[in-house]
């Protein structure tokens, strides 16, 4: 069943000249993006830092309205709805933040921060969000019921992590979005956070938008995985199809860039060129020509490709995907 | 003799009249032309390691209670400033994870690095060579460039950038402090490439700190693993990867989800680093060790002769 359907989503910020100055520009941060996701499921998504993958997470939960588009959440669309409408469905739809330390308020307890959704949402039975709760919740994500009465400070980031889960769970959602939930996590703790994560979702059947510039995170992680480059999906398919046979050359570039352990099985790198062109002035055409090893001129210049789908399940915007 | 030779090393921090060990006998040797590794996860020591080849601790609170850092046969612990001036980017060069926090935000590039040209090639401090040193780290329009100021450039620029001006003085050892981490995937592998080139070219010494296995399988001729203030494994990198002897070592290869990776679970190590004044006594990964035995939680494992060229800190290496 179709948890998420988004359609044409764009957000574009105004870039303005001095304090009250007419917007002159837009930076172009999710422009044009349709996909869906599945009930249960985890679609990853990757790309560059820039490319619009954190302002699509928060369009998605609307922490940011966006600027054009559906988001068709269990038939409802979320992109138009008031305040109040909006609040009363957040409760389907939670998110996990990159940062442990920045994402809890150091002035609550543990167990305040558990509880707040719970009693947001009217969630428990008599008014009061009960001790046992949370104590459920915390074991849950691996942590003891005693943690409740300790303050964030007192905990290790892969710890903190874990609240920001469990403060997620509370409301039992349908779909989280995590955004880099490992990325500022030691090697020997991320592990734990990706475990957890799966193993809940097994519980819970939750579906995740999993997003990590880590590309051998995301495949571990995903069913099917979708990268972006500038604002835009360039490939959207199976996560095994997507890192065995790339077909956009980005992605190709992407994966060859993704360093090996072992020095024998080494890949034939492509190495791109420069660095990811403005959002605000995105190139003509295809987004990807200016470092594009296979750009043919003029037609990568000139025609900006679709997203087609080159074979059945996998879709690639490129002229000669 | 090798080009840099640490031995013994015991670091201290002062702190609230407290002594904290962060680095607890420390052993590493660098040749000349030789790419080591330093790996390990954060708060483990590898960048306090790191700094205290060209003394850049401030003292207090850093505090040098025993060993030596041999560094071209003299001992920098034992330099006069004038002397530790000399060697600081004219024999060991750094280049640091944020590159924008390392290049002074209000001077021209240009500028930046004909300063370091001044202080040791005074003779070659021309505009000439400031081209010259930007081409060779291959950036675009190197003219207009260097009279850019940092922030009107990219992160893997100003990354370039610091490499250049790490080169300027032709230096021996290169020190890359996660040189990549704050770098995006497609920049990190144009900036490792030019690392390993220009190490070719000149045939410089190079200490890359990584917590990214994946980089050490890349770039590394040897690896030290360093976990909780000690070296718990060194060995070369090919034989540490594919025959890891610490537990720990072995545990954070299998941590990591690699591509086309067929595993459902990975295999996480329970627990989390330990922060330096909370090592606990005898071994310090035995809480977290899948194959501790009694006798780990009261004696602490020397860094012991393993094979050739192999070395290990545990009481039950095979």
């Amino acid at each position: 069943m179709t948890l998420l359907d988004i359609v044409n989503l764009r957000v574009h910020y105004p870039v303005r000249s001095g304090l009250l100055g007419r917007p002159r520009n837009y930076v172009r941060a999710v422009d044009d993006v349709s996909f869906s996701i599945e009930s249960g499921e985890t679609l990853g998504l990757v790309g560059e830092s820039g490319c619009g993958k954190t302002t699509l997470a928060r369009a998605i939960v609307r922490l940011i309205k966006p600027t054009s588009g559906t988001i068709q959440f269990e038939g409802t669309d979320i992109s138009k709805v008031s305040k109040k409408e909006l609040c009363s469905l957040r409760r389907r739809f939670q998110m996990i933040f990159q940062d442990p330390y920045s994402s809890l308020n150091p002035r609550m307890t543990v167990g305040e921060i558990i509880k707040e959704p719970i009693a947001i949402h009217r969630l428990a039975p008599k008014g009061e969000p009960s001790d046992r709760r949370v104590g459920e919740l915390l074991a849950a994500v691996g942590l003891e019921p005693a943690h409740a009465q300790r303050f964030p400070d007192e905990f290790s980031g892969g710890q903190r992590q874990r609240v920001g889960i469990a403060r997620a769970l509370a409301v039992s959602p349908k779909l989280i979005v995590c955004d880099e939930p490992v990325s500022a996590l030691d090697v020997s703790v991320q592990a734990q956070i990706i475990n957890l994560l799966k193993a809940l979702q097994q519980t819970a059947q939750i579906a995740y938008l999993f997003i990590a510039h880590d590309l051998a995170v995301v495949e571990h992680m995903s069913s099917r995985i979708m990268v972006m480059y500038l604002g835009k999906i360039v490939e959207l398919g199976v996560a095994k199809d997507i890192v065995s046979t790339p077909r956009h050359p980005y992605t190709q570039a992407l994966i060859s860039a993704v360093p090996v352990l072992d020095p024998e099985t080494k890949r034939k790198k492509i190495l791109l060129p420069g660095d990811v062109p403005s959002p605000i002035h995105p190139p003509a055409g295809c987004p990807f020509h200016t470092r594009c090893p296979i750009a043919q001129f003029p037609r990568c210049q000139a025609e900006v490709p679709t997203l087609r789908e080159v074979i059945p399940g996998h879709w690639a915007a490129c002229h000669f995907a | 003799m090798p080009l840099l030779e640490i031995k013994n090393l015991k670091l201290d921090f002062l702190s609230n009249g407290q002594k904290l060990r962060v680095i607890d006998d420390v052993s590493l040797t660098i040749g000349a032309g030789e790419t080591v590794c330093l790996v390990g996860e954060s708060g483990c020591g590898k960048t306090v390691t790191a700094l205290s080849i060209a003394q850049l601790l401030p003292s207090p609170p850093a505090q040098y209670p025993a060993g030596e850092i041999l560094l071209q046969k003299k001992d920098v612990l034992k330099m006069s400033k004038a002397e530790l001036r000399s060697i600081r980017g004219g024999v060991v060069s750094y280049v640091f994870q944020e590159p924008g926090a390392s290049l002074n935000p209000v001077v021209r590039i240009g500028s930046q690095l004909k300063e370091m040209l001044k202080l040791h090639r005074p003779k070659d401090a021309s505009n000439t060579e400031v081209l010259r040193l930007l081409k060779l780290v291959g950036l675009s329009a190197p003219e207009s460039r260097m009279k850019n100021y940092p922030f009107e450039m990219s992160g893997g620029m100003q990354q370039r950038v610091m490499i250049a001006i790490a080169l300027a003085a032709q230096p021996k050892l290169l020190i890359a402090d996660e040189p990549t981490t704050a770098l995006d995937v497609t920049i990190q592998s144009q900036i490792l490439e030019l690392l390993r080139n220009l190490k070719r070219e000149f045939k410089m010494a190079l200490l890359l700190i990584t917590h990214n296995l994946g980089i050490v399988g890349e770039m590394a001729d040897r690896v030290a693993v360093m976990y909780a203030g000690q070296i718990v494994e060194l060995a070369p990198a090919l034989e540490l990867l594919r025959r890891p002897l610490h537990p720990y070592t072995k545990a954070l290869i299998e941590s990591v989800p690699k591509l086309a990776d067929t595993r459902r679970e990975l295999a996480a190590i329970p627990g989390a680093v330990p922060s330096p004044g909370k090592f606990p006594p005898g071994c310090r990964f035995y809480p977290r060790c899948p194959s501790a035995r009694p006798e780990c939680a009261t004696r602490m494992p020397d860094l012991a002769k393993f094979e050739d060229e192999r070395w290990v800190r545990c009481l039950y290496a095979k």
